[in-house]
């Protein structure tokens, strides 16, 4: 039986269809093949240190996409639009906080993670006990926080990175690699142990696939969302931290730009916005494969506005491979 | 108790076919707080500077109506508005601003927010993809082309085309005769049938393909619909800052969603109306004026704004969802 499978040519082409459908081993490719083209394009754009910058800046999309993933994998349309806003505020605060001295990080990650938080748990209630959609709820929490940063830095240019963070963003930290780099592992490992070696992982999936019938299994649906959302904008506080470090000032609005691309790192990393599938490693990819993308496009000289149309044409190409729906005609 | 339940499905069957009953009343109560807040809000000028400013929403909220009928999204509508805002001024100051000029830069603009719609309905109905990431991904296609048709800001708008838009005919500023042209164009619309089409396959997909809708194409339709909206808004636009932009509409695509979502459209599809959509665009324009004229410090008027926005959001969907129950 086997053995006729094999020697069926259909068969192995459909099982070479099957592999071609792995986001993960797509990205992974096009992630080789874009460091060779781009190695071709300008030299030196695959050496070793240029692909240090590239992860650094790839981490802090990761980081916030991490939260992300979550909400996106507990399902009834999950997504999160505030993590841009709760970047921008973390950052802020972050820089408020540490006022450039070392002594005070460890309170500035205690108040941004406090806050991110706390608005996670916002979104959380307004989505499970008040029944508000996530995209209508997240959205009204954007334009809050976009009026509270204008508040907090009160038109004053806003305060400083600590050095040691930002040396921990940007130096070599540990065995060659910056400390971000690090993290981002831990992050990424954490995930992976969260989604596949924990109870709660399985019911994380389990909502996403099917909320009754988690529900019924007694899983605490609404307890659990909550989580997820708070989860989100801690990822997304821990971000703004990393990024205040990264740009060593925290300047208006630093984080409008996560808002679509880490949706768009979880989408092509393979988790479908139904959610219920996929996981973080392959948005870890799918975050490299982004900045990548960007990092080449900037070698080419071909102006801002034929960048942004290559960007998003290719975007429109690697997004023909994943998610798409099933057609009505059975 | 029967008096009570049958009031309650009365309510629903109204709420049903006028669903933008909650966003009436919630206009007229910010209405009336404006007035209390500044009486001179209530002139004619004062109702005038309101509606030019915000007129562009409305259209954009209305084209987002169409495409959310059917349970998806247009995050491209603001880029849309933006290329169709530079496209036009260029046109215009490339053949001088004669009034056949502006009619044929008109007509350019309401072609190209058609192709914008059409290419969002292929990407979204004919190739299935996800809604939300791909009409991201024709945004940052879109933009690109407006930046590279004026890549920086602040290119002229001939003046005919602001002194019509900005001024009056028979007394009545002409932006009221916009609204006035709006409302008939979305009665006939209604009239049409595609709505109808519309919200059925917003209802359930399978079973609108059962009955034997062609369910690709009216999606379709209802983006290529939702670029024409965004042309005309990108018109609005160009009359009130009488200049070309070519990021002007960015921070525009998640208002109209809001405005949608506020005139009681659900973005689950199946249900909501056009009319609703352009009352919402209107009450975030009353929102931030009540915030103005209530003597908010400026710095805090961001965050009164984006609060009272969010709670208005939440209550809406609130009362739409327990007289549904």
């Amino acid at each position: 039986m086997t053995i006729m499978q094999h020697s069926n040519p259909q068969e192995s082409r459909s099982a070479l269809f099957v592999y071609l459908k792995n986001p993960l081993l797509v990205a992974f490719i096009l992630i080789v093949l874009l460091l060779t083209a781009g190695e071709a394009l300008s030299p030196g754009f695959a050496s070793m240190e240029q692909i240090l910058r590239l992860l650094i800046v790839a981490a802090l999309l990761g980081i916030v996409a991490a939260g992300q993933n979550l909400v996106i994998l507990g399902g009834r349309e999950g997504i999160d639009l505030s993590v841009g806003g709760v970047v921008s505020l973390s950052a802020v605060l972050a820089g408020n906080v540490m006022d450039g001295s070392n002594a005070n990080i460890i309170a500035a990650i205690l108040v941004c993670l406090a806050a991110g938080g706390l608005v996670g748990l916002i979104n959380g209630v307004g989505v499970t006990i008040f029944g508000i959609p996530p995209l209508v709820m997240t959205l009204g929490m954007l334009g809050v926080l976009q009026g509270l940063l204008v508040v907090i830095r009160q038109g004053i240019p806003s305060g400083l990175a600590a050095p040691a963070l930002a040396n921990f963003v940007s130096k070599p930290f540990l065995f060659n690699l910056p400390g971000i780099i690090w993290l981002w592992a831990a992050v990424g490992l954490l995930m992976a142990f969260l989604l596949m070696r924990t109870s709660l992982g399985h019911k994380i999936y389990a909502i996403g696939s099917n909320e009754n019938a988690a529900y019924m299994a007694g899983v605490p649906v609404r307890l659990i969302r909550i989580m997820l959302f708070a989860l989100s904008s801690m990822f997304a506080a821990l971000a703004g931290i990393c990024i205040l470090g990264y740009s060593g000032t925290s300047f208006a609005n630093v984080g409008d730009s996560y808002m679509l691309s880490s949706i768009i790192a979880v989408v092509l990393g393979g988790t479908p916005l139904s959610g219920g599938k996929g996981g973080y490693t392959g948005t870890m990819a799918g975050a490299f494969l982004l900045i990548l993308m960007q990092s080449i496009l900037t070698t080419l000289s071909i102006g801002e506005s034929g960048r942004q149309v290559v960007f998003g044409l290719t975007l429109l190409v690697l997004l023909l491979f994943y998610g798409r729906s099933k057609a009505l005609r059975g | 108790m029967t008096k009570a339940i049958s009031f309650k499905s009365r309510m629903a069957t109204l709420l049903r076919r006028f669903p933008f009953i909650p966003a009436l009343g919630m206009l007229m109560l910010l209405f009336i707080l404006n007035g209390i807040a500044e009486p001179n809000s209530m002139t004619v000028r004062a109702l005038k500077g309101v509606a030019s400013t915000y007129l562009a929403l409305v259209f954009l909220s209305v084209g987002q109506t169409f495409v959310v009928y059917t349970a998806d999204i247009d995050l491209s509508v603001g880029a849309i508005l933006s290329l169709v805002n530079v496209s036009i001024v260029v046109i215009m100051s490339q053949f001088g601003g004669e009034p056949y000029v502006v009619l044929l830069a008109l007509g350019a603009g309401i072609a190209i927010g058609a192709l914008c719609g059409l290419m969002n309905g292929i990407v979204v109905s004919g190739l299935r993809m996800q809604a939300i990431v791909a009409t991201f991904a024709t945004s940052i296609l879109i933009s690109g082309i407006a930046l590279w048709v004026l890549p920086v800001a602040g290119m002229p708008a001939p003046s005919l085309f602001w002194k019509v838009y900005g001024g009056r005919s028979y007394g009545i500023p002409n932006v009221f005769f916009f609204i006035a042209i709006l409302i008939a164009l979305l009665a006939i619309m209604a009239k049409t049938g595609l709505v109808t089409k519309l919200l059925a396959v917003g209802n359930g997909q399978l079973s609108a393909y059962q009955s034997g809708l062609s369910v690709t194409r009216i999606r379709i339709y209802g983006y290529i619909i939702c670029g024409i909206f965004a042309a005309l808004a990108a018109f609005c636009i160009t009359g009130d800052t009488a200049s070309g932009d070519p990021l002007v509409g960015g921070a525009m695509t998640l208002s109209s969603v809001a405005a949608v979502v506020l005139g009681g459209t659900a973005l689950s599809g199946g249900i909501g109306s056009a009319f609703g959509s352009a009352i919402g665009a209107i009450i975030i324009g009353l929102i931030s004026s009540l915030v103005f004229y209530a003597g908010v410090p400026s710095q805090w008027q961001n965050l009164a704004q984006g609060a009272t926005i969010l709670v208005v959001l939440m209550l809406g969907v609130l009362a739409s969802k327990r007289i549904n129950q």
